[in-house]
């Protein structure tokens, strides 16, 4: 006997736990079968790029702080490598790598939670969640050390840091860096051999490299599609020229590559942490005001500088008219394209899919609109 | 084979059951009798003989203490520390706001007058119902007159009251941040558990004269054209 269906379009969010955020589709369901998706964003814009245009240029680190607000400190580090290309400002070596030490902790700390929330959208309700909030936790008290602030850093500025790190955090991070990878093998232990992962995850919402190449999706996604493109590789910025770090890629480009990915780009990362620590040499951590005062004024010009944030390229594009605050600013957020192909992963995929997807695409909200 | 992962899975919950709590109580937590008597310094039979109610709640484990976190001494607090003695006025830090939230009201006064080189504070708020706690104010701030505080925990019924004003900062406790404070952290200052209520201990330096200042911001400039 055949059951006659008909389609039915379905509002979901902008308030719905599993949006990470506020985020709405409007998803056409055919049974249980999704034959049409359409995201619509915009409920999170607070204008921050119009709000630039009348901040000083340092004022806007704490404007970015907000976009991504679980990975400030790579949004920082974005921004202030535009400014610096902008203005033309040397930075000092010690900055430079303790900028490092702080975006790869916030790397991990951001897959961290893409994953504890991947998980939890597959059901497994808060176990894996809170170990993940455990040791992400253990590098939020250190950014705490840092500066002063959990989420909203603040903590680079053009040229370095705005302080150097106290003693007690080398000491946290040395902690940090011996116990890491038994925490991994241990969620790892956890999850990646889960027989009910892998039903859920494995073949779902499958992506070719050649679509995602040209919806310009970027970061995790598209290594797991097996394009080889880390921006910390292909296009060096900082010291990663300096440091030994493989890209892990996948072929599958499933959901489940997604997550196994950003497990290995997690221990990538502390490996770069591990580097960073032993190259990194007394001395000062930004330029004297003297060098570079509190009001920066680039010359008139623009720029487009970009970071491989914790989602994908992150990029700033800013233009100067010689004054103290940027006459535009732009920000290339990676979660709004990453998010461009959610309806070509999700047709064709079951209800119950829908939510697993868009946890392993790791979109932030606050990013999206910024 | 399946089924193995999920045995595997469950056997590292298994293992979590035996480690220790990370979570912490906030703001209080459930104690019992040893625990009560330790955190209010008193035997266990004063307890029984002054509140037999409390030492009941206390067999099963049931008695309320309340849990104090100390954050890391660069954390951006709540409330601002600021020396009166130490500040010029030159409302640097209200101009270095992002928000634009600290209002400065000044006039000419002290010896200087008629040079105006001398100012009395009238107002100095600071509206903390729409502060971020960025502390660029803290770092704007040449003569070390403005700390980021510690405390957070200022629940309040009305926004007005989240404005701090001149008799408040003066008023309140001082217990300074490290934020963009070398000088502490090199004197290992421990703002949980001192205060800093002595202006001279604050700054890099002393608060320069206004001979000093004259010389540095006017005379030079004369010279220089
Ligand atoms: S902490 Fe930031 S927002 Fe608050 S008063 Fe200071 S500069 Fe303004
Ligand atoms: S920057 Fe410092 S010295 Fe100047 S007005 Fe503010 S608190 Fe006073």
């Amino acid at each position: 006997m055949s059951v006659k269906s008909e389609p039915i379009t379905i509002n979901l969010g902008p308030q719905h736990p599993s949006t990470h955020g506020v985020f709405r589709m409007r998803v056409t369901f055919d049974g249980e079968t999704i034959i049409d998706l359409e995201p619509i964003f915009g409920y999170l814009h607070r204008g921050s790029e119009k709000l630039a245009e009348e901040r000083t240029y340092t004022q806007i680190v704490t404007l970015t702080d907000r976009m991504d607000y679980v990975s400030s400190m790579l949004n920082n580090q974005g921004y202030i490598l535009a400014l610096e290309k902008l203005a033309n400002i040397e930075p000092k070596p010690r900055g430079v790598w303790l900028r490092m030490i702080a975006s790869e902790l916030q790397r991990i700390a951001s897959h961290l939670v893409a994953i504890g929330f991947l998980i939890q959208d597959l059901g497994a309700w808060g176990t894996p969640l809170t170990y993940a909030m455990r040791e992400r936790e253990k590098i939020l008290q250190m950014f705490e050390m840092l500066c002063g602030a959990r989420i909203t850093n603040s903590y680079l500025r053009p040229g370095g840091v705005f302080m150097d790190a106290p003693v007690q955090f080398w000491d946290a991070l040395s902690e940090f860096t011996q116990n890491f990878p038994s925490e991994i093998e241990e969620l790892e232990k956890l999850l990646s051999s889960n027989e009910i992962i892998f039903s859920r995850t494995k073949g779902v919402a499958t992506l070719t490299a050649e679509q995602a190449l040209n919806a310009s999706i970027t970061g995790p996604i598209l290594r797991s599609t097996g394009v080889d493109w880390d921006l910390r590789k292909s296009d060096p910025y900082d010291y990663y020229d300096q440091i030994k770090f493989n890209v892990p890629t996948h072929t599958a480009g499933d959901n489940y590559a997604r997550y196994i990915l950003r497990v290995q780009e997690m221990k990538e990362s502390l490996s770069i942490v591990k580097q960073c620590v032993e190259r990194i040499e007394p001395g000062p951590i930004r330029p004297h005001h003297d060098e570079v005062p509190n009001l920066v004024k680039p010359p008139i010009g623009d720029c487009y500088s970009a970071i491989e944030g914790s989602k994908g390229e992150l990029g700033f594009y800013l233009v100067s008219d010689g004054s103290i605050s940027p006459y535009r600013w732009h920000v290339r957020s990676s979660s709004l394209i990453n998010l461009t192909l959610l309806k070509e992963m999700l047709v064709g995929t079951l209800f119950g899919d829908l939510f697993v997807t868009f946890g392993s695409i790791d979109i932030n909200m606050g990013e999206v609109d910024r | 084979m399946l089924g193995i992962g999920l045995i595997k899975g469950l056997s590292v919950t298994f293992k979590n059951l035996f480690t220790p709590i990370f979570t912490i109580q906030y703001p209080d937590k459930k104690v019992g009798l040893l625990a009560y008597s330790k955190h209010i310094n008193k035997s266990i039979f004063q307890i029984l003989k002054e509140n037999p109610k409390i030492f009941l709640m206390g067999i099963i484990g049931m008695v309320t203490i309340p849990v104090k976190i100390d954050q890391f001494p660069r954390f951006r607090g709540n409330e601002f520390v600021w020396y009166d003695d130490r500040c010029t006025a030159c409302a640097s830090c209200a101009k270095y706001c992002p928000l634009g939230i600290i209002e400065i009201v000044t006039h000419p006064a002290g010896e200087n007058m008629q040079a105006g080189e001398n100012y009395a504070i009238d107002k100095f708020d600071i509206d903390t119902g729409r502060c971020m706690f960025c502390g660029l104010c803290v770092e704007a701030c040449p003569y070390d007159a403005l700390h980021m505080g510690t405390d957070f925990e200022r629940g309040n019924y009305s926004r007005v009251n989240l404005v701090l004003d001149k008799e408040t900062l003066t008023s309140q406790d001082k217990n300074p941040s490290s934020w963009f404070r070398p000088q502490f952290e090199s004197n290992e200052y421990n703002p949980w558990e001192e205060s800093m209520s002595n202006s001279k201990d604050a700054g890099r330096h002393e608060k320069p004269s206004y001979q000093k200042i004259k010389e540095k911001w006017v005379n030079k400039r004369k010279t220089d054209g």
